[in-house]
């Protein structure tokens, strides 16, 4: 197999294998969630569980002070990881072309240079979480193998990408190959990792948020 | 109930997770930010106190008996195990390292109430028997005696006649029909006479109808501390027995934080029926009669005085804004501590901490907290509105030779009543 029949397998059947697995497998993580259910709660409410859950839903996207404080770096630090990825992810021109291809419908991309310099900058957040998670005492106490290979799997995508744009390292084709691999490995390793925070975080912050709005407290 | 063991522990841990905790997991990316909102952590800086660490034998018994793929790990030998030893090495986490204050729970950014389900996890400790003699000492004689001091009804009668005896006011007991229903804590009957005082003649000012329950005089509720669902529900019946049997309105919660978690949000889960009564805290109160005109302050208390939030009374009972209205009312000098408010620094006592002998050191380090918070205010006097915190907070002081004197809010309210004031002159 040539460079070009990896990258016709990795457009193809690769692609719908990986996503596959991914829709399947973060639905029963998702259901796996859901079908435990919740007992109602029978205390006399104070306030609207719905409008606490969705303040916390978006309310909780920003840091504390008490802990920003603390540690300004490392909050920064996901902030920049977490937006460089979306931008990278979601308006990259050529991404959004096969993006179009799944939905029908695209919408405006920044200038390729751009998203070349935030796929770098992207790159050095990535690598500056795993400098964070191995120096600092608590998260290396909290770490498991499956953080190492989540943070892995997530920096591929965009190394793979950033390589494949400038040509450096591989021949393109075979870089863009390998892009294209590393996000199916992405997709089918995201529903078995802490991947799953994706999405699961929203409902996390409703629950949390719901309590909180039937008792009238912050949150 | 049959003998602890760890299979009974493992089946009450499983028994508690529910969709929010497995949603909880789930999300967890191990940022660690917990560990800096806790003050077990940033007090000893070891990082076994990180929050989410201490809910570790539940994450582990949610992914082998919840998720396909944990339980695809556990057929192949590759599950993490929760055995005696996983018991015995997190109880201490469990119940010496957590006060159940919630600051983790506001700082996670994923949202997870992390200290939520500490409270869950404790179910499953305590059948496993690994809960701390100090605090099964005070859930039996909560059960047995009444109260988790063993005070029984004798010291609130003897209380009731000194508070006739010095003041001519009154504490009536049992009263059918009263509007409020007046609860106590042990340390309230047994260390700070004054708040009952000061109850009856607030009451007397606001020209409302009160009364104490003699079957249920008690408001805290060990069984919340020590995570027994069996013994909490006792304890709440009764005082839902008695509000019910009287006919009151409402219920007040006295100054202690977690019997107004207990009171005021477990309970009707604990019996599964809502209550036919209102519960509020005395704060609460307070500042409705306040607002209503129906108290009314003299005078201003000139020291710099600060108010200690108990963590069950604001951050998880959203009683934030009362005690500030209250005090403003009465203090010239009413400064906020650093994190005021919802994310006050716990006292160290909480959540059964204080009723746990083998926790007074870890306690009085974790006071380290409050001391540097107080030393950098320098105020002379100390608020707050919970027993518990207040002699968390009196020992911490005591301990590092910190002269501040301590006073409840209820108790501080009263001083200042106007018609206090004209019956002194």
């Amino acid at each position: 197999m040539d460079a070009n029949e990896l990258l016709i397998w990795a457009r193809g059947p690769g692609f719908d294998i990986a996503l596959t697995i991914f829709v399947v497998g973060m639905l029963l993580r998702l259901l796996e969630v859901l079908a435990l259910g919740k007992k109602p709660d029978l205390s006399a409410p104070r306030g609207s569980g719905p409008e606490g859950a969705v303040r916390t839903l978006i309310a909780r996207t920003l840091p504390r002070k008490t802990v920003f404080d603390k540690e300004p770096l490392r909050i920064i630090n996901g902030y920049v990881l977490h937006i460089g990825f979306f931008i990278v992810l979601f308006l990259y021109g050529p991404h959004i072309a096969f993006f179009e291809s799944f939905l029908g419908f695209g919408w405006p991309a920044l200038p390729s240079g751009i998203v070349d310099a935030i796929s770098a900058i992207t790159i050095l957040s990535l690598i500056a979480a795993l400098v964070f998670r191995m120096n600092n005492n608590v998260m290396r106490f909290l770490s498991t193998p499956g953080d190492y290979i989540a943070w892995a799997v997530t920096l591929l995508p965009v190394l793979t990408g950033y390589l494949a744009y400038n040509h450096l390292l591989l021949p393109y084709t075979l870089m863009l190959a390998l892009h294209l691999l590393s996000v199916e490995l992405l997709l089918v390793v995201a529903p078995f990792t802490k991947l799953t925070h994706m999405f699961s975080f929203a409902m996390a912050r409703w629950y949390q948020g719901y309590q909180a709005g039937r008792r009238g407290v912050e949150s | 109930m049959s003998a602890p063991s760890v299979e009974k522990g493992i089946q009450f841990i499983k028994g508690q997770i529910d969709a929010p905790v497995a949603s909880f997991f789930s999300a967890c990316v191990h940022c660690g930010l917990c560990a800096e909102a806790c003050l077990f952590f940033t007090e000893t800086g070891d990082p076994k106190y990180t929050p989410i660490n201490k809910v570790e034998p539940m994450r582990r018994i949610w992914e082998s008996e919840f998720t396909l793929f944990g339980k695809l790990k556990s057929m192949l030998g590759m599950g993490e195990k929760v055995d005696e030893a996983t018991f015995a090495e997190w109880e201490t986490l469990v119940y010496d390292g957590c006060t159940l204050c919630g600051r983790c729970s506001l700082v996670c950014p994923v949202g997870n109430d992390i200290s939520g389900m500490i409270r869950k996890v404790r179910e499953g400790f305590a059948a496993a028997g690994h809960a701390p003699e100090g605090l099964i000492g005070a859930s039996t004689r909560a059960v047995e005696i009444g109260s988790p001091m063993g005070v029984k009804l004798p010291a609130v009668k003897a209380q009731i006649k000194h508070l006739q005896q010095d003041t001519g006011l009154d504490a009536p007991l049992d009263v059918k029909g009263a509007e409020y229903m007046v609860l106590l804590s042990s340390m309230e009957i047994m260390n700070f006479p004054e708040y009952l005082e000061a109850i009856a003649r607030i009451m007397k000012q606001a020209g409302k109808t009160w009364t104490i329950a003699s079957k249920a005089f008690e408001a805290t509720n060990s069984g919340i501390q020590i995570g027994v669902s069996d013994i909490a529900k006792v304890l709440v019946s009764r005082i839902v027995d008695a509000a019910e049997e009287l006919g009151v309105k409402t219920v007040i919660s006295p100054e202690c934080g977690h019997a107004f978690t207990a009171i005021r949000w477990d309970g009707a889960n604990l019996i599964g029926r809502p209550y036919n009564f209102e519960v509020k805290h005395i704060l609460e109160v307070l500042d409705e009669f306040v607002e209503q005109g129906l108290i009314k302050t003299e005078g201003k208390e000139d020291a710099k005085v600060t108010y200690h939030d108990p963590c069950q009374i604001a951050r998880k009972g959203g009683v934030v804004k009362q005690p500030r209205n209250l005090l403003n009312k009465i203090a010239n000098n009413f400064v906020e501590m650093e994190d005021g408010g919802e994310m006050n620094w716990c006292c160290g006592g909480g959540g059964g901490v204080s009723a746990n002998e083998r926790a007074d050191e870890v306690k009085l380090t974790a006071f380290n907290k409050k001391k540097s918070q107080l030393q950098a205010l320098g105020v002379d006097t100390l608020v707050t509105a919970c027993a518990n915190c207040r002699l968390t907070l009196e020992e911490g002081l005591e301990e590092n030779e910190m002269d501040m004197p301590i006073v409840g809010l209820t108790e501080m309210l009263a001083e200042y009543l106007v018609e206090d004031k004209k019956e002194e002159a």
